[in-house]
């Protein structure tokens, strides 16, 4: 079945949507695993990215993001082709992976000066960062002795020091506990409510007003 | 504040990180230099204990054992980064890749090439290199083991998202040691002769800058495919 392009954001029609993608499509290992994937994504708007294992849901995140070249499409960030928003597009855009990317043999205080010394132009509270993710008390253990579940709030707690416009979250709730979780949806709509958005993929439902979903199994 | 003071705290912020992760993972230092002593302790054993022939040979040996060591230690360079998803971090940063890349190289080689350089004036008396080439041992491992380094970061990251890609590794690098080699082992050759090296050494500190300039841009190149796969 070949989709028109849906239209998800209403009544903006002057300004540039923050992240406006058209005609996405993905072939991979001689499968079509999803064509003609558009959508538009604007300042306090959230998308999640639904469909079965192997739809290809990583795979359009990455692929947005630049780490991979399986899928392509038109991307314009502020109306400006990715081609020329690039510096743009990367210094306003945070990647958060299946992979944590916190180093095993450094504390999650020298994780995260690295993160805020390269990402945040050295701005950043990153001991009020790792209190509210739940860290508080582990600033200085080598990020080796936690759990995957600590892991993954250490990696989160980046979200919080970030500057970044548009958070780009690949299952943002694995491994992480009930309270964690709550604490991830609060971060959220604190986001949205900032003039933020994100896209991201989940199983699990997301407890924000007004967030709008993209099942790609429909872009087959 | 400005392009440059960030890029510059940024850079300084990698260097750091790497420097101390490289610490705190001491045994990935010592193992070139265990490689280095072992090896070559192992020549009089094997080929002659006579003065005469070790002093022959041992610009060669030190030299050929040295890059081995080098070798030895550039497979594990982006291994742990790609494992747990730093590496990912880094080709997303919003500074240049290649700056970043660029001093984590650098300590790298800081760390497995200086030391290899600083070791190789006793592994000279053990296999009875003449003293007056010691210096010579010395300025040419120093300059010549950061491009083996940088070279060997082009192959670590062509070769990160294979799982074994040791032998692949090795059959793509080496070919590009050579010339490193010639020029280094030819340089205290020539000074264990008594005769004037600093040709050979100018040649060297030439690779060493192109390596530095050229190398990283190579790298990251590989890296974006390597995560890409």
């Amino acid at each position: 079945m070949n989709c028109q392009p849906i239209e998800l954001t209403k009544g903006k029609t002057l300004n540039h949507p923050l992240l406006q993608v058209d005609n996405f499509h993905c072939e991979r290992d001689d499968r079509i695993l999803f064509r003609g994937v558009s959508f538009a994504l604007d300042h306090g708007e959230i998308l999640q990215v639904v469909g079965h294992n192997g739809c290809g849901k990583t795979t359009l995140l990455r692929s947005l993001c630049g780490l991979s070249s399986y899928a392509v499409g038109d991307v314009h960030w502020r109306g400006k082709s990715l081609a020329e928003a690039v510096s743009d597009f990367r210094r306003e855009v945070l990647f958060h992976g299946h992979l944590p990317g916190v180093k095993a043999l450094l504390t999650p205080r020298e994780n995260l000066t690295w993160f805020v010394d390269v990402y945040c132009l050295g701005v950043g509270d990153i001991e009020a960062a790792l209190a509210e993710v739940g860290l508080f008390g582990y600033e200085d253990v080598p990020c080796g002795s936690l759990s995957a579940g600590q892991l993954r709030r250490v990696a989160l707690a980046k979200l919080l020091l970030s500057p970044a416009t548009l958070w780009v979250l690949d299952e943002p709730f694995t491994a992480i506990d009930v309270h964690g979780i709550a604490m991830l949806q609060s971060l959220l709509q604190h986001h949205l409510a900032k003039g933020g958005a994100v896209l991201l993929t989940s199983h699990q439902a997301i407890d924000v007003p007004e967030v709008r979903s993209l099942n790609l199994e429909m872009f087959k | 504040m400005s392009a440059q003071g960030s890029l510059l705290r940024g850079v300084g912020a990698t260097l750091r990180r790497e420097l101390t992760l490289l610490w705190r993972r001491k045994s990935d230092s010592l193992n070139p230099l265990l490689f280095l002593l072992m090896v070559s302790s192992l020549f009089p054993l094997g080929v002659s204990p006579a003065p005469d022939v070790l002093a022959l040979l041992s610009p060669g040996i030190i030299w050929v054992v040295a890059l081995l060591a080098c070798l030895l230690s550039t497979e594990s360079m982006f291994r742990s980064d790609f494992d747990d998803g730093a590496l990912e971090l880094m080709l997303l940063n919003p500074q240049p890749l290649y700056f970043h890349l660029l001093v984590k190289v650098l300590a790298h080689w800081l760390l497995t090439g200086i030391p290899l350089a600083l070791l190789s004036p006793f592994i000279a008396l053990l296999l009875n290199l003449p003293s007056e080439a010691i210096a010579v041992l010395v300025i040419s491992l120093a300059l010549g083991t950061a491009p083996l380094v940088y070279i060997g970061a082009i192959g670590a990251a062509l070769t990160v998202g294979l799982r074994r890609g040791g032998v692949l590794l090795s059959l793509i690098v080496l070919p590009l040691y050579v010339p490193v080699l010639i020029f280094g082992a030819d340089a205290v050759k020539r000074a264990a002769e008594g005769a004037p090296a600093l040709g050979q050494l100018a040649i060297l500190a030439a690779f060493f800058m192109l390596s530095f300039a050229l190398a990283p841009l190579a790298a990251s190149g590989a890296l974006k495919i390597s995560v890409d796969a």
